[in-house]
Order: structure tokens, then C-alpha cells, then sequence
């Protein structure tokens, strides 16, 4: 903003700027509009031309395509919201716990347990992912949604105790002190005080649970084999297979409803997800 | 990252006092009473970090320099597995090609996207929650199912690139079945995420103070040299966040891989990515002991590049805290 500028100058390039940023967020958003127009037209007008407004608009597809597969979309949803919700209750409880005891408490190696749970955010899956698979086969969970499930319980996401540790560790001492005073015990601080103090981080990883294990396909892929148990994006990938793409319309229609949670959580959420996001990245 | 904590259930400032004469009981009591219950906090961590994290990556290693099928027990064979990728195996040399490509791509030029469109948004926009909220969007769905088949069909033979490409009189190839091109299309689909770099160079650009721009812009330097020496500079930390961060992950892409090729990597294995790759080995042919092999040479790369990073940082970032 050059000082200098006349004011007329300021608005022009006011306007150039807005035209550049709608013309991006136009690209960005197209190919969305564009799958969401292509599932409501009929099938044989789908590549019949680039605009987004259907000149039939009709349903079939959804209906179609939701029952296309051996099981109804109905039940890939259910088996999904199941398996993320679980995620979230099991990363909320496991990862909060930790991150309580790397802000809160005193115990020997602590600090040897801080480094190395930090290790584990850089360690990338594929080193972890055969032993894993042979471990939860040995303990016949394969083809059951438990190897989805337990490691959430078990704190793996370090991404989630390091985000709670930097926002515990905002929350006043003073706090805590003054209950210990009253006699509170660590279960009791942590229950009563630390965790009503940090729903906004609480709500930032619920989220992310949520999204990242709703949209997860390779976990599904090793340890889902009975349809019966697939989550939707196995049941996409499976639509894709079994049509061999010959039903486009259909299969634009699934897509779709599959992205439907992701973009209400999205929507409801977007000032969370947004500062979660910067969260990570800008608070050492 | 130091921590004085103080302690809970303790009045002692956590140093351990030797040579008190009580017995070996009372000792124990005492370590239990101070050391409990961070540990019983810490439990579901410990177990999962010892059951599915330092184990497995000890498992790991060792199953590397096995044969093993998951039906008859692990059979050493040494540094054959790993003899075998480097000397070998035609496909691990395409899987690591396409990877590198990959990553050499679509990390610069998203970061390069980001960046810009950040500094479109950062100040006095009117609506910049919407733009935000719209560039950001494909970043959140961007790993799911639904957007690799769509992105499968809008670059497909009558997809929406080649209606746009037919718009000027001129016919597009097959892109996901053509060699040369498949690979790029999902280039592109990582540059269409670049909403989640551009919201921490967002968040990183507002910590520039206004003056400092003010001041240089006082003094004659115009926009370009603004940027160079102003905000590059000091968006070093940033950068160099993003660039860690995006480089991991584009090592790690599998679902849009997997997705627009089919599962096999595609045509000629011109899609044929490292964690693709991983995964048929293990999972299709069943040789678990190759597959952690190719794990281990991966951790190995991505480690040298974090280490080239951090190294290289030095050089290039600059912490206001430091006081360097």
C-alpha cells in the first residue's frame, strides 16, 4: 500500500486483486461443482459438456448407486462413523492423558519419554506397517475393525499429545496448585480441571481425528476383507472395480455423499480447523 | 522445549535424596508415590509406543533381512533384500524415479502457490475468510477416495481438461493412461492442496510487523525488493516448516497412487509410488521381508533429506529469538 498512491490507484488494484483471487478460487473449486453437477445429470450427458448446471436435473444416480454394491451405502457409512468415532473418543482419552503427564506431572525419564514420543512424528508409517500387520493377524484382528481402533486408544497419533502438551502448558500453574491445596489428586485435576479448560484443543483434535480417520483408505484396505465391514472409501474404490467405470453417474453420486460429512464437519468447525492447522506450525 | 515442571504429590523439588538410611520398602514406596502417577497417566502411551511403535521398527529391521511370506517362519537371508532392491529390482528403481520426481515437483511448486496466494490474502482483503475457506477445502478432502476418482475422470480421455483443451481446436492425450503425462496429473492434484502451507504462511506473514514494510517502503524499496529482503527473510522459519512438513508427506502419498492407477502404478509403472510400491509387495505378493526392506531404505531417505534440512537451515533461516 504505497502511501503516495491516489486513492483511485488503491481501488483499481483492490479490484485487480479480488478478480486474481476469484479466478483462483474458481479453479479450486470447479472440479467440486463439477462432480456435484456431474451426479445429478443422466448418464449419457455427463461429458457432454463443461457447465455445471444440469439441463435434467435428476436423483436416479443416488439412488442407484447407493444400493449398486452387495451392502447398501448405508452400511459402509455406519462402519465408517463407527470406526471414526471410535478414533476420536480413543485419541481424545489416550493422547490427553499423555499429554497431562509430559505438562503436568513429575516422573523419572520423563524428559527421555518427551523425546522419543517426538521421535515417533517423524517416523513414517511404512516402517511400523508390516510388523504391525503380522502382529494384529498373530492376534486374529485382521477382517475386524479392531487394528483401526486399539492403536487409538493407545495414544499412536503423537501429533495430538504434542498439540494438547503446548495448549496444557498455556493453562495456569496457579490452577492446579490451588487444587492441590483443596486436596485434589492428579486424576482429579486432570478430570475436573485441565480437561473443561481445554476443549478448544480438545475440539481441534476431535476433529482431525475424525476427518483423517473417515478419509483413511490404506488401514482399511490391509484390514478390511469382508465387504460386509467396509468403510466408504473401500466401497468407492470397490464401486470402481466392480462397474468398471461404466457408471459414472453413480459413482459421482457416492463421491459425493462420501465427501458430504467431511464438508459439513467443515463447515461447522472451519474457525478450529483453520487455527489448528497454524497451531503446529507456529507455537514452539 | 525445557520443562521445570512442578510437581504434583510431591513437596520435594524431584531431586532424588541418597543415603537416607530406611530400608529398601520404603525407598520403593517413595519412588511409587512420586513416579506412579505420571506413569499410570502415561501407560496407554508407553504400551502403544513399546507395543506398535519401538517393537515393530525393531521387528522391522530384523524381518529386512529376512524372507518371510507370513506362512512359513522368517528365513535370514542376510543383505540379499537389500542387495536385491539396489542391484535388482527394475521396479524399486522406478518406484524411487517416480517418488523423487514427485516430491521434487509438487512440493516447490505448492509451497510456490501457497506462498503467493497467502500474500494475496494477507492484508486489507475484503472476504478473506471465504477465500481461505475455499482454497483450503481440497486440502481437506484432498487425501480421500472420492477426489482421486474424480481427478481419474476429469483428466481422463473425455475429461474436463481435454473438453477445455478441445475448447481451443486442439486434442489433449489420454493423460492417466499415458506415460509421460500420468505422473503429472497427480502433481497437479498435490499443487490443488496447497491450502493447508498457505494457512501457516498466512499465519506467519501476520507476525511481520506492518512497520517494517512501512519503514522499507520509505526509504524506496520497491516490491519486489521488499519481498526478497523483507518478507522471505523473514518467513525463513516458516518456509522451512512447510518444506519439511510437505516433503514427508509427499513421501508418504499412497490413496491418490493407488487410486488413479488402478493399484499397480500404471501405465508402465510411471505411477508407480514408493508407498505403493511398499504395499504390493507386502500385501500382493506377500514378501514381508522385501517390503521391510524397502521401509527401511525409506526411513533412510527421508531421514537424509531432514537432516540436508535442518542442516542446510543454518544457512537460511532466521530466528528472531535466537539473536543470532
Amino acid at each position: 500500500m504505497n502511501a503516495a498512491a491516489p486513492r483511485a490507484n488503491g481501488t483499481r488494484r483492490q479490484f485487480v486483486r479480488h478478480a486474481i483471487l476469484i479466478a483462483a478460487a474458481l479453479v479450486m473449486i470447479y472440479p467440486l461443482l463439477w462432480l456435484i453437477s456431474s451426479s445429478l445429470k443422466p448418464e449419457n450427458l455427463i461429458f457432454h459438456n463443461l457447465g455445471l448446471i444440469p439441463e435434467k436435473l435428476q436423483l436416479d444416480n443416488y439412488a442407484q448407486g447407493w444400493t449398486a454394491l452387495r451392502f447398501s451405502f448405508g452400511r459402509f457409512f455406519l462402519n465408517s462413523f463407527f470406526v471414526a468415532g471410535m478414533a476420536v473418543v480413543g485419541n481424545l482419552l489416550s493422547c490427553s492423558l499423555a499429554a497431562f503427564a509430559f505438562a503436568r506431572l513429575n516422573f523419572r525419564l520423563k524428559k527421555l519419554w518427551f523425546v522419543l514420543m517426538l521421535g515417533t512424528l517423524m517416523l513414517p508409517y511404512h516402517v511400523t506397517l508390516v510388523p504391525q500387520y503380522i502382529l494384529f493377524l498373530h492376534l486374529g484382528w485382521v477382517n475386524s475393525f479392531l487394528p483401526l481402533i486399539v492403536p487409538k486408544f493407545l495414544a499412536i497419533d503423537a501429533f495430538f499429545i504434542f498439540l494438547m502438551v503446548q495448549f496444557f502448558r498455556g493453562i495456569p500453574r496457579e490452577i492446579d496448585e490451588a487444587a492441590i491445596m483443596d486436596g485434589c489428586g492428579p486424576w482429579r485435576i486432570y478430570w475436573r480441571i485441565m480437561l473443561p479448560l481445554s476443549t478448544p484443543v480438545l475440539a481441534t483434535a476431535a476433529i482431525f481425528s475424525f476427518i483423517w480417520t473417515y478419509d483413511d483408505f490404506l488401514g482399511p484396505l490391509i484390514y478390511l476383507n469382508d465387504m460386509r465391514d467396509y468403510t466408504v472409501p473401500l466401497a468407492l474404490r470397490a464401486f470402481v472395480d466392480a462397474t468398471g467405470e461404466s457408471r459414472f453417474g453413480q459413482l459421482f453420486a457416492m463421491s459425493t455423499l462420501s465427501l458430504i460429512p467431511v464438508f459439513i464437519v467443515f463447515l461447522a468447525f472451519q474457525r478450529l480447523i483453520i487455527r489448528g492447522v497454524a497451531l503446529g506450525a507456529l507455537k514452539r | 522445549m525445557t520443562s521445570t515442571v512442578g510437581p504434583i504429590g510431591t513437596t520435594a523439588s524431584g531431586r532424588r535424596e541418597t543415603a537416607a538410611p530406611d530400608g529398601l520398602r520404603a525407598r520403593l514406596a517413595r519412588s511409587l508415590r512420586r513416579n506412579g502417577p505420571g506413569y499410570l497417566f502415561l501407560l496407554p502411551w508407553l504400551v502403544g509406543f513399546f507395543g506398535l511403535t519401538l517393537l515393530p521398527t525393531v521387528g522391522s529391521l530384523y524381518l529386512s533381512f529376512t524372507d518371510y511370506d507370513l506362512l512359513n517362519p522368517p528365513r535370514w537371508t542376510g543383505t540379499a533384500n537389500y542387495s536385491y532392491a539396489f542391484f535388482e529390482d527394475t521396479r524399486f528403481r522406478s518406484a524411487l524415479s517416480v517418488t523423487f520426481h514427485y516430491v521434487l515437483w509438487s512440493v516447490p511448486l505448492k509451497l510456490i502457490v501457497a506462498l503467493a496466494l497467502a500474500m494475496a490474502l494477507d492484508r486489507g482483503v475484503r472476504g478473506i475468510s471465504v477465500y481461505r475457506a475455499v482454497f483450503y477445502l481440497p486440502s481437506l478432502l484432498g487425501s480421500s477416495v472420492a477426489v482421486a476418482v474424480l481427478w481419474r475422470q476429469i483428466f481422463g480421455d473425455a475429461g474436463v481438461v481435454n473438453q477445455l483443451i478441445a475448447l481451443v481446436g486442439l486434442k489433449g492425450p489420454s493423460w492417466i493412461t499415458h506415460p509421460d503425462y500420468a505422473l503429472w496429473t497427480l502433481i497437479v492434484l498435490a499443487i490443488w492442496q496447497f491450502g493447508s502451507p498457505m494457512i501457516i504462511f498466512l499465519a506467519g506473514l501476520r507476525q511481520i510487523p506492518q512497520e517494517v514494510h512501512e519503514a522499507a517502503a520509505m526509504d524506496g524499496a520497491g516490491p519486489a525488493r521488499r519481498f526478497f529482503r523483507i518478507t522471505l527473510p523473514l518467513l525463513a522459519p516458516v518456509i522451512f516448516f512447510n518444506l519439511v512438513l510437505q516433503t514427508i508427506d509427499a513421501f508418504k502419498a499412497f490413496t491418490p497412487a493407488f487410486i488413479v492407477s488402478g493399484g499397480n502404478g500404471s501405465p508402465i509403472d510411471s505411477t508407480l509410488f514408493y508407498s505403493l510400491y511398499l504395499y504390493i509387495e507386502a500385501f500382493a505378493n506377500f514378501r514381508m521381508g522385501y517390503a521391510a526392506a524397502l521401509a527401511w531404505i525409506l526411513l533412510v531417505i527421508i531421514s537424509i533429506f531432514t537432516a540436508l534440512a535442518f542442516l542446510t537451515s543454518r544457512y537460511w533461516v532466521y530466528y528472531e529469538d535466537e539473536g543470532r
